[in-house]
């Protein structure tokens, strides 16, 4: 797989290490996602994923390790550079994290108006054909409140590709979806990436879906790389951490009960 | 025993030291944003409608409690101060007395600490969801700073409108003044206007009127600005945000009155 190959990698992450405080989050993580493919990083709630996407993001910055993107080390870079960096990302938030006072027009040619001079007729129709490229033209004059939950993810990833990024992260694109939105999703996130020549990066723990359309996966457990393949690697695999992740198992190396002391002492008051 | 008092001592001293560095920190924190904010002010300059909007906002929403309460000042201070003046036979310079007064003191300070209430409050709350809903980190990964795009034209729309809404204030006031004197109790109307006219000094009544609710726009904007930015992520956060802005725009608003007040009319 291309992801062993430094030079066809958009994005390096090599031994990081990261902690809120005194709690380790990543633990020597190394990760590469190989450029023009769609790549998923799953792993259960609070097992680090969403810290990882800040990190190639330059939000946050390693304890230790590097992060290189487009082969620039992100946690060395100053915020002039970080933000011409950007410039060439674009991210879906959990949520969406519209801008509540604008139109779904106005949110999708913000990023077009503050970096680019292109006059607003062209801006217009650059927006219309990303509000297209989702489906929701006929909803470019809503306000992000008269939105259900699946549309705002749709104008978030409208907004996100406006600037035609080479690398797209996104952050739980599944979460909260009914059926329909989650398979449109799905396909949009496979079909812009391709239709862009983009990398994407998918961080997410809704594995039917997110395995219908990545190339390649990356499971962490506890700030570990516990495994990593194609999608028909991590089918096959035996390993019971992958087994009880993919099988949505309750029990297994992630265990059901909460560490306690010994139930029967427990009730009996010893 | 002796032990136990150490060990209470210790304690006591350990938690104010604590809080002493934490406002000091909080102090540190809050110098640094004043000059981010100044440094990020350019937009303000190449795209005006960032502030105009903001403006509409903060002061043309704020108009009605401005207004509202402004009139019945200006109607309480000429019921009072007719009655206490008329005692030395003097009603007839109630106008000059309610205009200075308005002018000077009561126009700035109340109009600081209404605006305040409605507008800083509100955008602290604004800024603070914006942060929960994590717009602010979103704008932050579009490559643009939100201390530039979302603070700096709030903090100059807010300096821009207290002294404005306060000039309001203050003529709204004086018609409520005018409105008890002259036209329920009698004063003569040219005599009214006459002792405003001659009593007013337009540098030294006025402009410091002016200069002092500058001074206050500029401390409850970046009160309410630096609140809503700093503001904890969640509904419990941006409710204590919300409510530590009126209230320490209160505080600030009428300690820098009376360290203004003793600058400007020393010896007066």
């Amino acid at each position: 797989m291309a992801a062993n190959r430094e030079s066809d990698s958009l994005v390096n992450i090599s031994n990081v290490d990261f902690a809120y405080g005194d709690r380790a989050v990543l633990r020597n993580i190394n990760l590469r996602i190989p450029k023009g493919k769609v790549v998923a990083i799953m792993g259960g709630s609070g097992c680090g994923k969403t810290t990882l996407l800040r990190l190639i993001g330059g939000q946050l910055r390693p304890t230790a390790g590097d992060v290189v993107v487009d082969g620039q080390s992100v946690p060395r870079l100053g915020s002039g550079d970080l933000f011409r960096l950007r410039r060439k990302m674009g991210m879906l938030f959990q949520m969406g994290a519209l801008f509540t006072d604008m139109s779904v027009f106005d949110n999708v040619a913000f990023q077009m108006r503050e970096h680019t001079a292109l006059p607003e007729s062209l801006i217009r129709d650059l927006t219309l054909m990303k509000l297209h490229a989702v489906g929701l033209r006929g909803a470019a004059s809503l306000m992000p409140s008269e939105l259900s939950g699946g549309m705002a993810r749709r104008v978030a990833l409208a907004r996100a590709i406006a600037l035609d990024p080479m690398l797209i992260m996104y952050d739980e694109p599944f979460a909260g979806l009914d059926p329909i939105s989650l398979a449109i999703i799905g396909r949009l996130i496979r079909t812009l990436n391709d239709a862009l020549g983009a990398t994407s990066i998918v961080v997410t723990h809704d594995v039917q879906e997110s395995l219908k359309i990545v190339d390649y996966v990356y499971l962490v457990s506890e700030g570990m790389v516990i495994a990593a393949g194609t999608v028909a690697d991590i089918h096959a695999s035996t390993d019971p951490y992958v087994r009880q992740f993919v099988d949505a198992q309750a029990d297994g190396p992630v265990a059901f009960h909460y560490p306690a002391e010994d139930y029967r002492r427990m009730l009996s008051g010893q | 025993m002796i032990k136990r008092s150490f060990s209470t001592i210790a304690a006591i001293l350990r938690h104010l030291g604590a809080r002493v560095t934490r406002n000091l920190l909080n102090l540190g924190l809050a110098a640094r944003f004043f000059v981010a904010i100044i440094a990020s002010s350019a937009i303000c300059l190449r795209r005006p409608s960032l502030v105009i909007k903001e403006v509409y906002f903060i002061g043309v929403l704020s108009l009605v409690i401005i207004i509202v309460p402004g009139l019945f000042v200006g109607l309480v201070l000429g019921l009072q101060m007719y009655d206490t003046l008329e005692r030395f036979g003097s009603g007839d310079i109630v106008g000059m007395v309610v205009a200075l007064a308005l002018i000077r003191e009561l126009g700035p300070v109340l109009s600081a600490l209404l605006i305040s209430s409605r507008a800083g409050s509100a955008v602290t709350a604004e800024i603070g969801l914006m942060k929960t809903t994590e717009q602010l980190t979103a704008m932050e990964m579009m490559a643009i700073q939100p201390i530039s795009r979302v603070i700096a034209p709030r903090f100059w729309a807010g300096i821009l409108s207290v002294p404005l809404l306060t000039s309001i204030f203050n003529v709204v006031g004086i018609f409520g003044g005018y409105i008890v004197a002259v036209l329920l109790l009698g004063v003569d109307m040219g005599t009214f206007w006459s002792q405003i006219e001659a009593a007013v000094d337009f540098r030294l009544d006025v402009v410091n009127g002016i200069i002092k609710s500058l001074f206050f726009g500029v401390a409850i904007t970046f009160i309410a600005v630096f609140q809503g930015y700093h503001a904890a992520p969640t509904a419990e956060g941006v409710s204590l945000a919300t409510t530590q802005t009126v209230v320490k725009s209160a505080f600030v608003v009428l300690g820098m009155d009376f360290v203004l007040t003793a600058f400007m009319f020393r010896g007066i």
